[in-house]
């Protein structure tokens, strides 16, 4: 008999190694039966896994920490034993602001735009208006990297701009209403935004930290330990959904299985585009290509790094404005589960990190690093502003941010 | 005690509206736009929040808690304070429910009991739309797959019939899915 999980996820397109795992053949090559769960709001995908309506939960990763600590719900540990993928969200602005901010039509560069929006954000307030930019969620990513550009630039996010939350399928209307001046969200979203000609892509998250984790795969630390068997048996389908998701051959196909009606119910003309890495940016504009826009397998992309977590959680206490504490810091790190992954995939030939942290931001150029199993070349994983994290040192870390 | 309702869809928070209206001492507003939803928060001031699961603004709703907690008044989660079997049902039933601290259990159950109560009534109801809707589908696709029949065959509407009773028959399937299956295959081969 087959085992069964019951996954909750939110219609995005970083949703896709769990749903290509189920259609095309992966998990039932492992002897798992995927079903799903559809949800519009991260609070309801998250009180579906805390109450056994789903066994797992596409989330967004600040969101499981903050589970783990207690932050706006009591405390219950979560687990993440697999990163969904890195980066793949966008920073839109309303198409008037976004002309001052960019060329139309082309990519920004963070530090140029950011310098830009500062002048804009100082005008509004000379104004006596505070520019408002919407993020999906408190404890999102998306919320993490347009702070950290933002402070980088030399706007401080809860001073002089008004961040927001705001549902992604509401994104496009609350910009052609002024209700936002702009927004970090994920795909589709952004692209709709294009199509409807309410705003302009500026930058891509990847610009702001080139590796930057996003989404990952929880569950509830007891269902972990109780069902670890299928769940391995789920890392392994992904890791063969995301070979398949990021060849090029498969990228029409893929795309139409995830616009369907119980999936994202969406274009699967838009959502090409960011599987594609090929973006339009501004509409009536010509597709720009901006390599691992979205970054699925390769490097070992979906390997939990525990400096991972770290850096979420140093982001946390950074805009909970919250002390360091190092028992929290040690909870929030062993949210991610490298250990999992490792045992997942042990004797698959799937490359697997020697090492379970890193310091995130320190490699500027191709690096091979050590592994347990086959091989692994690194990237440049930087942040924007040349900053890297240190695990080892959070509270330096944090002393030296703006 | 000042009830909020959010839910995008009017008649079910009219529904939930007058379910809740035989609570003594209360006051109900719903909440349906979700534009100014904030704002609304601010000025109804509510010592309980009702919002469907299915609620996009459930995340703003949310961080205005997250925000107004950090800046004025606590307001907690219904799950801090309460039995596992109580989070369930509401769960199940498609609502969740946000109280002020230290608001009275007995009174938070009622009204909880009250609202699952109505979430699961209207569920039922939509369910028997649903059905009632699919009746209709059915009787229309009979209706006009014995046409095809009666125009293909040269036979009469009682033979027509016969005929898609005696096929669901030998294939145990419902007459419906037959005449499903006639018409599909007439558009197909180009009928109209």
């Amino acid at each position: 008999m087959s085992d069964r999980l019951t996954i909750g996820f939110l219609p995005l397109v970083d949703a896709c190694l769990p749903i290509l795992a189920r259609e095309h053949g992966f998990a039932e090559a492992e002897g798992l039966d995927l079903t799903f769960i559809r949800d519009v709001s991260w609070a309801t995908v998250l009180d579906r896994l805390l109450y056994g309506h789903s066994d797992a939960a596409h989330l967004v990763a600040p969101l499981a920490i903050a589970t783990t600590l207690g932050r706006g719900r009591p405390a219950q540990p979560l687990a993440a034993p697999f990163v969904l993928g890195l980066n793949g969200n966008a920073i839109t602005f309303a198409s008037a602001l976004a002309a001052k901010l960019v060329e139309p039509g082309a990519m920004g560069d963070p530090v140029v735009a950011g310098e830009r929006l500062r002048i804009e954000a100082q005008a509004a307030l000379a104004r006596g208006q505070r520019l408002r930019l919407g993020v999906v969620h408190r404890y999102s990513s998306h919320n993490y990297k347009l702070r950290y550009w933002l402070a980088a630039s030399g706007i401080r996010p809860d001073e002089d701009v008004e961040i927001t939350t705001v549902a992604p399928p509401f994104v496009a209307d609350a910009l052609a209403t002024g209700e936002i001046d702009g927004a970090c969200v994920g795909e589709p979203w952004n692209s709709v935004c294009v199509e409807r000609g309410v705003g302009q892509i500026v930058l891509a998250t990847a610009q702001i930290w080139r590796r930057g984790v996003e989404k990952v795969l929880a569950l509830r630390e007891p269902v972990l330990a109780d069902k670890r068997a299928p769940v391995e048996k789920l890392i392994r389908a992904m890791r063969q959904a995301g070979a398949h998701f990021v060849d090029p051959a498969n990228w029409e196909a893929n795309a139409a299985i995830l616009a369907r009606a119980h999936y994202l119910d969406g274009d699967a003309g838009l959502i090409l585009r960011s599987i594609s890495d090929r973006l339009v940016l501004a509409h009536g504009h010509a597709p720009v290509h901006y390599a691992d826009f979205m970054f699925q397998h390769s490097e070992a992309a979906n390997f939990p790094w525990v400096s991972q977590a770290q850096w979420l959680y140093s982001q946390m206490v950074r805009w909970d404005q919250l002390a360091f504490d190092a028992a929290d810091a040690a909870r929030a790190a062993r949210v991610f589960r490298p250990d999992v992954y490792r045992s997942a995939l042990a004797g698959t030939g799937d490359p697997l990190p020697g090492a379970s942290s890193k310091v995130e931001g320190s490699v500027t150029q191709l690096t091979q690093v050590t592994t347990q199993q086959g091989s692994i070349t690194l990237s440049p994983n930087a942040f924007f502003d040349g900053r890297s994290f240190d695990p080892a040192d959070i509270r330096g870390y944090l002393a030296a941010l703006p | 005690m000042r009830i909020a309702i959010v839910d995008e869809s009017a008649s079910r928070a009219s529904i939930i509206e007058e379910g809740l209206g035989v609570l003594a001492d209360c006051e109900i507003f719903t909440v349906t736009d979700r534009r100014g939803l904030m704002a609304r928060m601010a000025e109804i001031a509510p010592d309980v929040v009702l919002i469907d699961l299915g609620n996009p603004s459930r995340d703003v709703l949310e961080e205005y808690f997250a925000v107004s907690r950090a800046l004025a008044k606590p307001i907690a989660m219904f799950v801090d304070q309460s039995d596992d079997a109580t989070i369930g049902a509401s769960i199940d039933a498609g609502v969740s429910v946000y109280v002020v601290d230290g608001l009275a259990a007995n009174r938070i159950q009622s009204i909880v009991d009250l609202a699952v109560r109505r979430f699961n009534a209207f569920a039922r109801l939509q369910a028997e739309l649903a059905a009632a809707q699919g009746k209709l589908a059915e009787r229309d696709n009979i209706d006009r797959a014995k046409r095809i029949l009666m125009d293909s065959k040269k036979i009469g509407e009682p033979e027509a019939y016969a005929e898609l009773r005696r096929k669901a028959m030998q294939s145990s399937k419902r007459i419906a899915d037959i005449a499903e299956a006639v018409v599909t295959a007439h558009e197909l081969l180009g009928g109209e």
